[in-house]
């Protein structure tokens, strides 16, 4: 079932009509099927409308769709003979994060992702996607072994953020995240970054301080959730819309800033509405951001990755 | 006595006779409520003679009450985009920057000074709270960056001492970039094989714990310091958890491994003494002069003598 934000709803009625109409078995004189191509022509500008000019709250919404494509469908659409590979060897399996051996268009590579779960059921399994130390943890041993065995490190992106929580803290979550991105700075290995959906804050950068960081075109990527800012600055959680604007957290403004080095284009209308589309659009970018990284030797990787990092921030946006 | 005893004795009341502030001033403690002195106060590097409550201390006079007879040399930062996002909530950055500048006398929230802790070159970044609430953009990962460039150049040990709520919002993407940005700062002093020493100060949370901050060779937490990844308030919003008994104070970082001691804040500069002294000289001069037969024995023997004559860290004291 496809859910429709807010801002859809013109989108949503049009096709609720074409519906209607196909479910109709006696239209009298109107020809159904030239009445469906005419909405659905209709429908379709209206989505190219409406999504070219995504205001940057919109595009919140759109990266948290439910039905956008998650980590595992990633997974399961690029990698072949995934191997998921569990647990942090000091406490315990964190589903939030994804982890495991594949193999992606020929290459054996490390998968390290955040899944956020597609129902009750799963979201509760994975904990929305919000990882706990143990999930750092486990990213890191799995790094460890990417680099015992040279294997690129894929990493895909989606958490509204590390999980707070009395035991995260407990367990160290702010050295857990740190460890983590300095060990992604310390891999000898080429590590691609994916933003899918929401790149929240610490939660993301610690698996994604990479050589390449990639971004779908309606993914956010962020210091904090609009809503936090909006308490904080505004004093008001309503303010999020503002403060998404002001954060300046889509992909356009991020590549002009340096912080991520390529947008890959969404199907008309997002991601949720051809998830296959999406993940072979990934897969292909994926390929390509490897492919220039070739034939490096470690430490030519590393240092490239750190003046990458260095370099940020250099300027501001015009 | 030991060698200890040249250093231990900052000539600090001197230096803090500057007579910014009438000496009959009284202050209220924030914690037990007693009136104190105002240049009793300064003597006691802001902490509560009654209580032994730690307040927050200018990061000049943490400067001072750090290096041997509280001199240094001040180093100058490199100039930073101001505002890269044009960012505004209710206010404009740029108004918010100024207004602090003002207010601190800074262009930002971190000094630098560089000059001699128990005889031996050192490099200190100190945070200033005062200044945004420590907030972590694109100045201080520069000024870190700086510190540790120094430190390297020097072959000096790095110390920090973070006093901070987190990231700078009104910086968004870049203020998240200084996590990866300041762990590489933190690499490279550990790559020269320098320490990398933290001094945890109240508050010290956010994306700062979550990156150099926790990444020290030695964590020094001053007593009753808020250190934490997560804000109290959002872990109570979201897990609806009540909060133990000191959560997220100096002490239960110690009980839950994530700080090596906990010091009063008197104790701090002769444990940073000790603690260099122990990290880079592993050999004391004076005792070079062992019969040459002997030389590993007694040696070693030597070595014990002397520091079991220096005073325990301090993390269970008062
Ligand atoms: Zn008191």
């Amino acid at each position: 079932m496809q859910t429709f934000l807010e801002f859809e709803k013109p989108i949503a009625e049009l096709e609720g009509k074409i519906e209607e109409l196909r479910h109709l078995t006696n239209a009298g004189d109107i020809n159904i099927a030239d009445e469906v191509a005419k909405l659905q022509t209709k429908v379709d500008k209206l989505l190219r409308q409406t999504y070219a000019k995504l205001t940057p709250g919109q595009k919140v919404q759109v990266a948290r769709h439910p039905n956008r494509p998650h980590c595992l469908d990633y997974v399961q659409g690029l990698i072949e003979d995934f191997t998921p590979l569990a647990g942090d060897r000091f406490f315990a399996e964190d589903r939030a994060v994804i982890g495991g051996l594949g193999r992606f268009r020929g290459r054996s590579v490390v998968v390290i992702g955040q899944e956020k779960g597609h129902d009750t059921e799963s979201r509760v399994r994975h904990n929305f996607g919000m990882a706990k130390p143990e999930g750092y943890r486990k990213a890191q041993r799995l790094m460890d072994l990417a680099d015992r065995f040279k294997l690129p490190v894929l990493s895909l992106v989606d958490t509204a953020g590390a999980f707070p929580g009395v035991q995260a803290e407990e367990r160290g979550q702010a050295e857990a995240i740190a460890s983590s991105i300095a060990r992604c700075l310390r891999l000898n290995v080429p590590m691609v970054a994916s933003v899918i959906g929401e790149g929240g804050s610490g939660g993301a950068i610690a698996i994604a301080a990479a050589d390449r960081v990639l971004m779908l075109e309606h993914a956010i990527y962020s210091v904090i959730t609009p809503e936090g800012c909006a308490s904080i600055l505004w004093r008001s959680p309503d303010m999020a819309g503002e403060a998404a604007i002001a954060l300046r957290l889509i992909s356009h403004d991020l590549k002009e800033l340096g912080v991520i080095d390529r947008i890959i284009q969404e199907p008309i209308g997002g991601a949720q509405r051809d998830p296959a589309g999406t993940v072979k659009a990934l897969g292909d970018a994926i390929e390509q951001s490897l492919r220039e990284m070739d034939g490096l030797d470690s430490a030519t990787l590393r240092a490239k990755r750190r003046e990458k990092f260095l370099e940020m921030g250099q300027k501001g946006l015009g | 006595m030991n060698w200890l005893t040249n250093y231990v004795r900052p000539k600090i009341r001197a230096l803090y006779a500057r007579k910014e502030v009438p000496d009959n001033l009284w202050h209220k403690c924030p914690s037990c409520e007693a009136m104190l002195f105002h240049r009793e106060l300064e003597e006691n590097l802001h902490v509560c003679q009654h209580c032994g409550f730690h307040m927050r201390l200018d990061p000049i006079k943490r400067l001072q009450s750090i290096f041997d007879d509280g001199a240094y040399d001040g180093v100058e930062l490199p100039k930073s985009v101001a505002d890269p996002l044009k960012f505004r909530d209710q206010k404009r950055y740029t108004d918010r920057l100024k207004e602090a500048q003002v207010k601190t006398g800074r262009t930002d929230a971190i000094v630098v000074g560089n000059g001699l802790i128990g005889g031996l070159s050192a490099v200190v970044a100190v945070f200033d709270f005062g200044f945004m609430g420590g907030s972590m953009g694109i100045a201080v990962g520069e000024g870190l960056l700086t510190a540790a460039k120094l430190a390297v150049a020097k072959k000096a040990p790095l110390i920090v001492v973070p006093a901070s709520g987190g990231a700078r919002m009104q910086e968004g993407i870049l203020s998240l970039m200084q996590m990866p940005r300041t762990t590489i700062a933190v690499e490279m002093v550990k790559e020269a094989g320098l320490p990398y020493i933290v001094v945890l100060t109240d508050p010290t949370t956010g994306g700062v714990t979550a990156s150099f901050a926790m990444l020290g060779d030695i964590h020094i937490a001053e007593k009753g310091a808020q250190i934490g990844f997560a804000g109290a308030r959002v872990i109570e919003g979201t897990i609806r958890e009540t909060l133990p008994e000191g959560f997220q104070r100096s002490e239960y970082l110690l009980e839950h491994g994530m700080v090596d001691m906990v010091v009063h804040r008197r104790d701090l500069r002769d444990t940073l003494v000790r603690v260099i002294d122990l990290l880079t000289q592993p050999v004391r001069s004076e005792i070079e002069v062992v019969d040459a037969d002997f030389e590993e024995a007694p040696v070693s023997n030597a070595v014990v003598v002397t520091t079991a004559s220096a005073s325990q860290p301090g993390a269970g004291d008062d």
